[in-house]
């Protein structure tokens, strides 16, 4: 500035110099804030998709559960839009499906709660086990571990049994949250 | 605050930098004919931010290429508007650089000791050359697919690397999968970063050596900050105001146009689009090349181009000859002049031929109806799949190659075209409506080029009952004779009728029966709804329907349609000329039975 200065300007300068500036800077600022702006809007789209549950979905017959309660994983097949894709029948996740009675099925997602990872069932100890960060949840799906990572239980799903079959209605859950928030 | 940033200042300098930067100065002071080199910085900086922000959505692979630039321009928020800032933008590029040439040019500002810098200066026109016809694939549309298609095979006759270079840059023998994550990798990684490094040099060395100054100096000195830079800011936003004024251009005319850059039809590798041209700035080359025959392209498309090259290079050079400067700037006038003339012709050639408007016409009502068919979901084998298997657009095309020789479509080949041989079967547009088979069954009509007159079924039993036995029926047969036609049109079931179909359920029985007993005489010579062995003209059960059309564009010579006394109806499925899916493609078409409307609002 100071070279700038050097004459001492007429206040009438010194206002037109000052508004010169300012202009100089708005008009340069729009110029580069609009692609900005627009690629701010562009790139923020993914927040107005939604997802939601899927209908009920016909996963096994009650055959196939073993009459002890011991749990079985299903994969989840369903249709499925990928961005400009639709897919029909595509895998969108798996659950845990054990008989709690002879017409009774409990249903839960895999997914530890935690952090995201897929929960074993160990026969062993007849328990879940998330390999990632040792989670341990019971048959029932309740936190067994005072220690465990997870904020909550296992996910359960809204199951029907209609004659000998099983039907499930697929969601999944924010995970890292004490309360189960559907992914929406 | 003060405090931090003298702490800033003392670690990085930054005080003297931004000094250096604001207070250049500029002899003779600020000048509007100074502004081209900063909006050509303001239009890459236009690139580098929707490029990214385009990279964040973009797919690079043959099924997913189209589709994700198909969603960047139609479903995602502000996709049309940051696609139409890139693709815009570049056009200007090209003029904005043209411009600034001219003037380094013309203002000598390539001599000594610049040039360096306007070496530099002609290394940023190529490479932005080549993000243009990299970014041209991308889209994966028919347009740069065939357009790109001619640069990559001029690549291949360069002599001695040609067929390894081009085998190297379409990443195969053929375009598929990496010719896509090549020329996106040289698109948005290699070419780029060429770019900047290219500007840092050429900024560096013209702070070096300062700006040309235009003679006579009019002003006393000023510093760049703040009058150059608020000519600069006047000019960029000029710049941004014309692009913007570019992708809104069509709702001024049209309210529901599509708007930003130009989406065509998938990529189809089995349909050339003999209308593909490279970008209107490359149409010179693509005119150049057809004054040179077979065998000597290479001449015109790289020897000359070349050439034209080294001497721009040479400038700096030739200009300490005496005459040196005018010869560069006659050169570059004579250059441009030629480009010019060379672009008017390609266009005037383009304008005045009848097939290539014809083609664009098919193009854009490909391109319209793969938007319609991509809104509702596109499945994992891509866009093409759905085109390929839409009666919409196969119909038309099929019939104009196999039927339209002796049919017709509303008058034409079913394309809108013009066949150059007479009608001499009837024309099919609605064939199975109410509307159709009133005319066929008209006096008037049905001797005529529309229906009969061109077979030789013109003197045949049917046209002579049209004509001489329905004049003499009483008013009561002509009813009869109505609900006959609403019975037998209802055989067809076109989707256009099917809700007329159910209001009229009563009249279709009641036309049924009076179809079947000898009232009408139709089961005279037709078989219609019961077996009959003696039937000599086509059966009319299930007239018009998908199953009875795709029976006779089979084998019309069947006992079941013409028999023996087929005209000259080729045997399409018999003979094995068409397969059960065109078949069934040209009936649904026939049969306007397609799964969306034939034209729905573009965007959603």
């Amino acid at each position: 500035m100071a070279k700038m200065e050097q004459v001492a300007p007429q206040e009438g300068q010194e206002r037109r110099g000052f508004f010169k500036r300012l202009l100089a800077v708005v008009l340069g600022s729009v110029a580069i804030f609009t692609p900005l702006a627009a690629g701010l809007a562009f790139v923020l789209d993914p927040l107005k998709r939604k997802s939601g549950a899927s209908d009920k979905l016909r996963i096994t017959n009650l055959d196939a559960l073993p009459a002890d309660g011991r749990p079985v994983k299903f994969p989840i097949m369903a249709s499925r839009v990928d961005a400009w894709n639709k897919l029909p029948n595509t895998p969108v996740g798996a659950i845990y499906l054990r008989k709690v009675g002879e017409k009774q099925v409990q249903a839960f997602n895999v997914v530890c709660p935690h952090a995201g990872c897929f929960v074993d069932y160990r026969g062993d100890m007849n328990s879940f086990f998330c390999p990632c960060h040792n989670s341990a949840f019971g048959l029932n799906g309740e936190i067994t571990d005072k220690k465990s990572p997870s904020p909550r239980g296992l996910d359960s799903l809204e199951v029907e049994v209609r004659g000998n079959e099983v039907w499930v209605r697929f969601q999944n859950f924010q995970t890292g949250k004490a309360q189960k928030v559907p992914v929406a | 605050m003060k405090k931090l940033l003298a702490w800033l200042d003392n670690r990085t300098g930054y005080q003297k930098l931004a000094q250096e930067a604001l207070y250049e100065n500029i002899p003779g002071g600020s000048r509007w004919r100074y502004v081209w080199g900063s909006t050509l910085t303001f239009a890459i900086a236009i690139q580098f931010i929707t490029g990214i922000f385009l990279w964040t959505a973009y797919s690079a692979n043959t099924t997913g290429a189209w589709e994700s630039v198909y969603y960047i321009q139609f479903e995602m928020t502000g996709g049309w508007l940051v696609r139409g800032l890139h693709h815009y933008t570049a056009q200007l590029m090209i003029i904005l650089l043209a411009l600034h040439l001219m003037q380094v040019v013309i203002d000598g500002a390539y001599k000594a000791p610049r040039e360096v810098n306007f070496w530099f200066g002609l290394f940023l026109l190529l490479i932005t050359l080549a993000l243009s016809l990299t970014g041209y694939l991308l889209p994966w549309d028919q347009k740069g697919y065939w357009a790109t298609k001619v640069s990559t095979n001029l690549v291949g006759i360069t002599p001695g690397a040609g067929t390894a270079l081009q085998k190297l840059i379409m990443g195969g023998t053929d375009y598929g999968h990496h010719t896509l994550t090549r020329f996106f990798a040289l698109h948005a990684g290699v070419l780029p970063a060429l770019l900047v490094l290219m500007i840092v040099g050429h900024v560096y060395l013209f702070r070096r050596h300062g700006i040309t100054p235009k003679q006579p100096l009019r002003k006393r000195d000023e510093a760049f900050w703040p009058e150059q830079v608020l000519k600069d800011a006047v000019a960029c936003l000029a710049v941004l105001a014309t692009v913007l004024f570019l992708i809104l251009y069509p709702r001024l005319t049209n309210p529901n146009a599509h708007l930003g850059a130009e989406l065509g039809a998938p990529a189809d590798p089995s349909e050339a689009f003999s209308a593909a041209r490279p970008e209107w700035y490359f149409l010179f080359l693509f005119q150049f090349l057809k004054y040179f025959p077979g065998h000597s392209e290479i001449v015109g498309a790289i020897i000359i181009p070349s050439l034209v090259m080294l001497v721009l290079f040479l400038m700096p050079l030739a200009g300490r000859w005496r005459f040196g400067h005018r010869f560069n700037v006659g050169f570059l006038f004579a250059l441009l002049a030629g480009a010019g003339l060379l672009t008017y012709l390609a266009k005037r050639q383009d304008l005045s031929d009848p097939t290539y408007l014809a083609t664009l016409k098919d193009a854009h009502r490909d391109a319209a109806r793969a938007q319609v068919l991509a809104s509702q979901g596109i499945p994992p084998e891509g866009a093409l799949a759905l085109l390929k298997t839409d009666p919409y657009t196969q119909g038309p095309k099929l019939f104009a190659k196999n039927c339209a020789s002796c049919h017709r479509y509303d008058g034409h080949d079913g394309m809108g075209g013009m066949p150059t041989d007479p009608a001499t079967a009837p024309d099919l547009k609605g064939f199975g409506s109410v509307k159709w088979l009133t005319e066929f069954m008209d006096t008037n009509q049905i001797d005529s080029p529309k229906f009969y007159g061109g077979t030789k079924f013109k003197e045949g039993r049917m046209v002579r009952f049209v004509k001489r036995d329905i004049p003499k029926f009483t008013p009561e047969e002509r009813e009869q004779l109505r609900k006959v036609i609403i019975a037998l049109a209802a055989e067809a079931d076109l989707p256009a009728e099917r809700a007329t179909n159910q209001m009229n359920a009563a009249i279709i029985a009641e036309g049924r029966e009076l179809a079947k007993n000898d009232t009408m005489r139709c089961t005279e010579c037709h078989e219609f709804r019961t077996k009959d062995e003696d039937a000599t003209g086509p059966s009319l059960t299930g007239w018009g329907s998908r199953e009875w059309l795709i029976g006779i564009i089979s084998n019309s010579a069947h006992e079941r349609f013409y028999g023996k006394r087929n005209d000259r109806m080729p045997a399409f499925g018999a003979d094995n000329v068409l397969d059960m899916h065109a078949m069934g493609l040209i009936a649904d078409w026939l049969r306007e039975d397609w799964p969306l409307p034939g034209q729905t609002a573009l965007r959603k």
